[in-house]
């Protein structure tokens, strides 16, 4: 069995949920304050992935980064950055398909802590960074933890978007669900049963591990 | 001398409240705020802090304006230094008690004196949830005491405390008060909790639009 497009889901999932803790605490954490029209609008934005079938997202992605587009040239010539049929491509729309995943719960986690925690801090004289790093932070780590586990999973799921917009290129986009879509058409039916295999037991054990460190969590008296 | 002309509408079920509140708070003075429920107390003692903004009016506190809706002046909490001690205690479920105090100050002798006050030497170590009602609630006490603030704004403090504490604690606080020279501003709904301690006494009506 080829190994590579285990690895490179594992490579893809990991960058993807990275890039997505330092993108989406931030964003979590200004959507969870005061609500406005923009803030709805780009919630909305967010959880269309949700909803939206794969294929469409990555079609349009494939529209907007087709080398005919000026924003493509640019980005190639600027930064040798191609998002159609590459890696990096994988990356950008795993981001933009795995947000809800991460966004959601450190969404609610950040606006079922009291108000009153942020307000204590700010008559202490700490700034709102502080007040998020010694404060708010550590108090919704175990949604974090879920956040980070569910978009990690969910990414190792993806295949239509992935499909849409990275093709199915050996060591370069054919991640592990391709591969087993690629094994059923060419009736290698042994690979696709070791990849799927594989592909349930990872999810499978860190779904768990989620459902386990939370039922362990000592109570928050905040609950 | 703390000078407050305020006014804030609030949203309440029988229609919008108005909050009018037009007092001057001597220094060193402890007042005692009271009231029906419902009628903006809490809502005041955030307005002073700076965590709520009045409609309306002006607080000046020792010659510094923190608020003129006029002149468009509104002072951060962290500048105005006040301390303040919510009614929901606002404890930091991640902290130990040594790390509350420690987060507010770096002077570890106020700290120990504060912990000696507050009888909580022997649970610097425990979180939250892990101290009883009253704990919790000389904790957030304490926290509000650590920044030695010129002003602290009390919001039910001692309802979780039984009576033999409350009256030490209160004792000791008067001590505290007056050697660092604090304004204290106590919301309480028991009249007789703050009897032969607080200087002046604000009654804060209904006034309903």
């Amino acid at each position: 069995m080829d190994l590579t497009p285990l690895w490179l889901t594992l490579k893809l999932a990991g960058i993807t949920t990275l890039i997505l803790l330092i993108l989406g605490l931030p964003l979590a954490w200004w959507l969870s304050k005061k609500r406005s029209f923009i803030k709805i609008i780009i919630e909305a934005i967010i959880t269309m992935p949700l909803v939206l079938p794969p294929s469409v997202l990555g079609f349009y992605l494939l529209l907007a980064f087709s080398p005919q587009r000026n924003v493509s040239r640019w980005l190639q010539e600027v930064f040798n950055l191609h998002f159609v049929f590459s890696f990096e491509g994988l990356v950008l729309a795993s981001v933009i398909y795995s947000m809800p995943f991460m966004i959601s719960p450190v969404k609610s986690a950040f606006q079922q802590l009291p108000l009153s925690l942020s307000q204590a801090s700010y008559t202490l004289g700490k700034t709102e960074w502080q007040t998020f790093r010694h404060v708010l932070l550590p108090n919704i780590k175990p949604s974090l933890l879920t956040a980070a586990v569910l978009t990690f999973a969910h990414t190792l799921g993806e295949f239509g978007v992935v499909l849409m917009i990275g093709g199915n290129i050996p060591g370069v986009t054919r991640v592990a669900s391709i591969a087993v879509y690629d094994s059923v058409e060419q009736m290698d039916y042994e690979s696709a049963n070791n990849y799927s295999f594989i592909l349930f037991t990872v999810t499978f054990i860190l779904v768990m591990g989620v459902f386990i460190y939370n039922k362990y969590q000592v109570k928050s008296p905040l609950e | 001398m703390i000078s407050i002309d305020i006014e804030k509408k609030l949203k309440a079920y029988k229609g919008v409240e108005v909050v009018k509140v037009q007092k001057n708070f001597k220094p060193g003075s402890i007042t005692r705020i009271t009231g029906p429920s419902g009628t903006g107390k809490t809502t005041l003692l955030k307005m002073i802090a700076g965590l709520v903004t009045p409609d309306a009016g002006k607080i000046v506190a020792d010659n510094i304006v923190w608020f003129d809706a006029a002149q468009k002046i509104n002072l951060s909490p962290q500048l105005r230094k006040l301390g303040f001690v919510f009614q929901d205690y606002a404890l930091f479920p991640n902290m130990t008690v040594l790390q509350h105090l420690e987060y507010a100050t770096k002077d570890s002798q106020w700290i120990n004196r504060l912990l000696k006050i507050g009888k909580l030497e022997t649970f610097t170590a425990h979180k939250p949830e892990y101290l009883s009602g009253g704990q919790q609630q000389r904790l957030a006490i304490l926290r509000a005491l650590a920044i030695k603030p010129k002003l602290l704004l009390m919001d039910e403090p001692f309802s979780a405390l039984d009576i033999l504490m409350k009256t030490e604690l209160i004792t000791d606080l008067r001590l505290l008060f007056k050697e660092l020279g604090t304004t204290a501003i106590i919301v309480s709904h028991n009249p007789q909790e703050l009897d032969g301690v607080s200087d002046d006494e604000y009654y804060l009506g209904d006034y309903t639009d």
